[in-house]
């Protein structure tokens, strides 16, 4: 009970100082808006291209939203010298860990639904398979949080995490299978996409707004969760070794 | 009960870093209710320690015992019993001293009106009433500081670790903060202290550990440590160059009076305390005369002269065979910087 006071105090501070500010609330929104009309400017093929264009902006908006937000509150926190005062409380690092990166899944995920409901107002979603969109938003907002989380213990100054983190997003929403076919990358690229978690998210996106998946949702959902275990295993270890020095 | 229990024991505790021996075997333990003073020089381990028995590294060798919790075993159960004041203030800027104090009851588990009671009871205590509603980041370096040992007590642990608490803070602050640590441990604290302000350790502290280079030199009570200095005289002379320099005269630096001094009067020890005063320590009666006559051969004028009574200060001097002025100033130019020394 009293560790999981501490962890919902921990997720309320953090929502209420770093995530729910203006600025990371007004990104949500003007984020997907932007890539929206970026898109629709560049095809020109008005309101129908939506739903294709909908996986991509979903998974980015998820992306974008954790990864960038987590690497620079741990790393703020860790140069401030408050992070210790929380590796010093006695909770178990992993309850640690999981109540700083829990602030940043709710927030992806909650960035994820946005394009969603702009997109309802254009065109109709009725036969999108929710509850596949829910778990694929629901996981990618997760490994994005734990690659974030990743970074931020890689990392110790606020600009370094921003700049590592570009090195890992970049590269990966356009080797994913979002906006190009993996089918259609260089033959040298395609084992790339394949040890990308969205990778299988897009895949699980794709499948539940236009029925357009490569594997069984069950499969990509599974290997997702594997990508989150590892990248949590290894961001603790890393923490264990780094900063419990 | 008190004092009689060891509630911090420490066993062959062994730290390198890379090639650098930071702790190298250290054996000590504490006592329940006591205030125990770990003293050294710059860099002599004092911080390695202390993490090590928090939790924050791990030692290569040795064990460290928290009322009886291994704390290699099971550091998050010893945790619960400590409270921590790192070296530097280190609460979260964006919350006031209120919200502050009640997140880090909350980390340790405290429900909410019991820690929004005891948060309210410790901004009292330590005087932070009027500014419970402020930013943490608008508050005052000694100000800081109060409410980072606020916040190291709030769940009343049975330990509270002080990484050097008056460090880089105004007079009536580090006053303030010494009487509030020794109301806690009258209430049964215990208190374990690093601090470079040695005369901080010879008002708080009952029994004191020198640390040097890794290793414990000496650990003894403050009496005893201080009986064996009391029997030596110390006259401190403060100088100033003199204005009308006679023809022929013999003058020279301050930086070089020590070593002249110590050829011309055999037996007696003198050392530059500051940029202008001196001191000279010796076992026999001390010959004035002679000695500001030698200065004003020099052209020294003696502009006061006190005896000094000998205090913990010299113990550590004598032990440590560090200026204590060095190492005041490389610490705070050290938390000036925003690192540690």
């Amino acid at each position: 009970m009293k560790t999981w006071i501490a962890f919902w105090n921990i997720l309320k501070k953090d929502m209420r100082n770093y995530y729910l500010k203006p600025p990371n609330i007004s990104w949500g929104i003007i984020f997907p808006l932007a890539w929206t009309l970026m898109f629709f400017i560049k095809s020109g093929s008005g309101f129908g291209d939506v739903r294709s264009i909908l996986p991509g902006i979903v998974a980015m908006s998820v992306l974008f939203g954790t990864t960038s937000m987590l690497a620079v509150v741990i790393t703020f926190e860790k140069k401030m010298r408050s992070y210790e005062r929380l590796l010093l409380a006695p909770i178990p690092l992993e309850v640690l860990m999981l109540a700083k990166t829990s602030g940043a899944v709710l927030i992806g995920i909650a960035n994820g639904f946005v394009p969603v409901i702009m997109a309802a107002f254009i065109v109709d979603l009725s036969d999108v398979a929710w509850g596949e969109m829910t778990a694929a938003v629901t996981l990618i907002s997760v490994s994005s949080t734990f690659l974030g989380l990743f970074v931020a213990v890689s990392v110790s100054e606020v600009f370094e995490a921003q700049t590592f983190s570009n090195f890992f997003r970049f590269p990966m929403v356009f080797l994913c299978g979002l906006f190009f076919p993996i089918a259609a990358l260089p033959i040298i690229l395609q084992p790339l996409s394949y040890i990308l978690p969205l990778t299988y998210g897009a895949d699980v996106l794709h499948g539940a707004i236009n029925q357009a998946a490569q594997k069984p949702p069950g499969l990509n959902l599974a290997i997702l969760a594997g990508f989150c275990i590892i990248f949590f295993g290894v961001s603790i270890r890393n923490v264990q070794r780094k900063w419990i020095y | 009960m008190k004092k009689d229990r060891q509630i911090i024991e420490v066993r062959g505790l062994a730290r390198q870093f890379g090639g650098v021996r930071a702790v190298a075997g250290i054996d000590f333990e504490v006592c329940e209710g006591e205030v125990f003073g770990f003293l050294g020089p710059n860099g002599a381990g004092k911080t390695t320690t202390i993490n090590i028995l928090t939790g924050l590294a791990r030692a290569d060798k040795g064990e460290v015992r928290i009322a009886g919790i291994d704390c290699a075993a099971n550091p998050k159960a010893a945790q619960r019993l400590m409270g921590i004041v790192p070296d530097e203030s280190n609460l979260w800027p964006e919350l006031n001293g209120f919200e502050n104090l009640s997140f880090c009851g909350a980390l340790y588990g405290m429900r909410g009106r019991e820690r929004e009671k005891r948060a309210d009871e410790l901004l009292d205590m330590f005087g932070l009433g009027d500014a419970a509603k402020r930013k943490f980041g608008g508050y005052s370096k000694g100000m800081k500081r109060k409410l980072t040992i606020a916040a190291a007590i709030i769940h009343r642990p049975q330990v509270l670790f002080l990484d050097e608490p008056t460090t880089g803070i105004d007079v009536a602050s580090a006053r303030q903060i010494r009487l509030l640590l020794k109301d806690l441990n009258d209430s049964g604290t215990t208190i374990f202290l690093t601090t470079h302000y040695i005369e901080e350790a010879e008002r708080l502290c009952e029994r004191v550990a020198f640390i040097v280079g890794g290793k414990i030199v000496r650990v003894d009570t403050i009496e005893n440590l201080v009986r064996d200095v009391q029997k030596q005289r110390v006259i401190q002379l403060t100088l100033s160059r003199s204005g009308n320099t006679a023809a022929g005269s013999d003058s020279c630096g301050l930086e070089e009076l020590p070593g002249l001094l110590r050829v011309a009067f055999p037996g007696i020890e003198f050392e530059s305390i500051t940029g202008s005063a001196l001191r000279a320590l010796s076992m026999k009666a001390l010959p004035l005369a002679p000695l500001i006559r030698f200065l004003e051969e020099r052209e020294m004028d003696v502009t006061e002269a006190k005896i000094i009574r000998p205090s913990l200060e010299e113990v550590f001097v004598n032990i440590t065979g560090v200026a204590l002025e060095q190492m005041r100033k490389e610490k705070e130019q050290g938390k000036a910087k925003g690192g540690k020394a």
